[in-house]
């Protein structure tokens, strides 16, 4: 099927199933965090009791784990690049790299989330608290989705299955992380710089 | 790994680390709180596109792939903007 596909001309020559699958999966998935923002927007700006976010949240730190998250884009796309040009030392290399900063971002915002509950900021307690869970927990779920596809490309690396000829399987996972870091991008502006 | 290709993903990261550095500083400037809002939504667009561009590499690929990118970005302005607009409408 694969195959077939890539023999095809027009606008679909040269591209895998996976590769579409998975940029339509990632369009799929801009609309839920579309969704997701677009509710945060009505509820903030309709909302009367919100707090200056800069006196609530850790911008400092966050803003030290968004840096992470860019760097791990960094390696994820080194990795690719490596497996390019055939080489499987430096691809596995770079996605342990990645899969590492991955979870350095998740402690980090477990750290964040440690604090805010304890100050007494839950889901429950305010608007503010409902709407802020909700964006970083579900991007969160979204990078350790990220991490536990990465931990399957890296066991498939160090078997060797991927080659210069051959490496879908690294190309979708970078497609998948670059979005999560897309998503960070303007989570971060609007739920902790705006 | 070409030396062109490692410049150019180096290039895109300083960058990317750089904007980050200015958005935080607009952030905590006192400066009118629309103007805020634009600069830091127009800093994140041009992020988010260089991550699109060059780390998903939209810019070497074909026709459909960047309008299936492009498309659900456009619907997702519009989902922003209406209830913005119905807000202010409201008000």
């Amino acid at each position: 099927m694969e195959r077939a596909i890539e023999r095809r001309a027009g606008p679909l020559a040269g591209v895998s199933t996976t590769k579409f699958a998975m940029w339509l999966f990632l369009a799929s998935e801009a609309m839920f965090f579309g969704g997701l923002i677009a509710a945060y927007l009505v509820l903030r700006l309709a909302g009367s009791d919100w707090p200056v976010v800069a006196d609530v949240l850790n911008v400092p730190l966050v803003a030290g784990n968004t840096f992470i998250l860019i760097v791990s884009s960094l390696t994820m796309v080194f990795g690719l690049a490596a497996i390019e040009s055939g080489d499987q030392r430096r691809l596995r290399q770079f996605l342990v790299a990645t899969a590492v900063l991955g979870s350095i971002f998740l402690s980090i915002q477990a750290v964040e989330w440690r604090e805010l509950l304890a100050e007494g900021t839950t889901a429950s307690t305010s608007l503010f608290g409902s709407t802020f869970f909700t964006l970083t927990g579900f991007h969160g779920l979204h990078v350790l989705g990220g991490v536990l596809f990465m931990l399957y490309v890296i066991a498939r690396a160090f078997q060797g299955r991927y080659t210069k000829e051959e490496h879908g399987g690294v190309e979708l996972m970078g497609l998948y992380w670059h979005f999560v870091d897309v998503v960070w991008i303007f989570l971060f502006t609007i739920v902790y710089l705006v | 790994m070409s030396a062109a290709k490692r410049s150019r993903y180096l290039t895109v990261f300083a960058a990317l680390a750089v904007f980050t550095v200015i958005e935080v500083a607009v952030a905590f400037t006192a400066i009118t709180k629309s103007t805020q809002v634009v600069l830091l939504l127009g800093l994140a667009l041009i992020k988010a596109s260089l991550v699109a561009l060059y780390y998903m590499h939209l810019r070497s690929e074909g026709p459909l792939l960047r309008v299936i990118a492009a498309f659900p970005m456009l619907l997702v302005i519009v989902l922003l903007l209406l209830p913005v607009f119905d807000l202010a409408l409201a008000q």
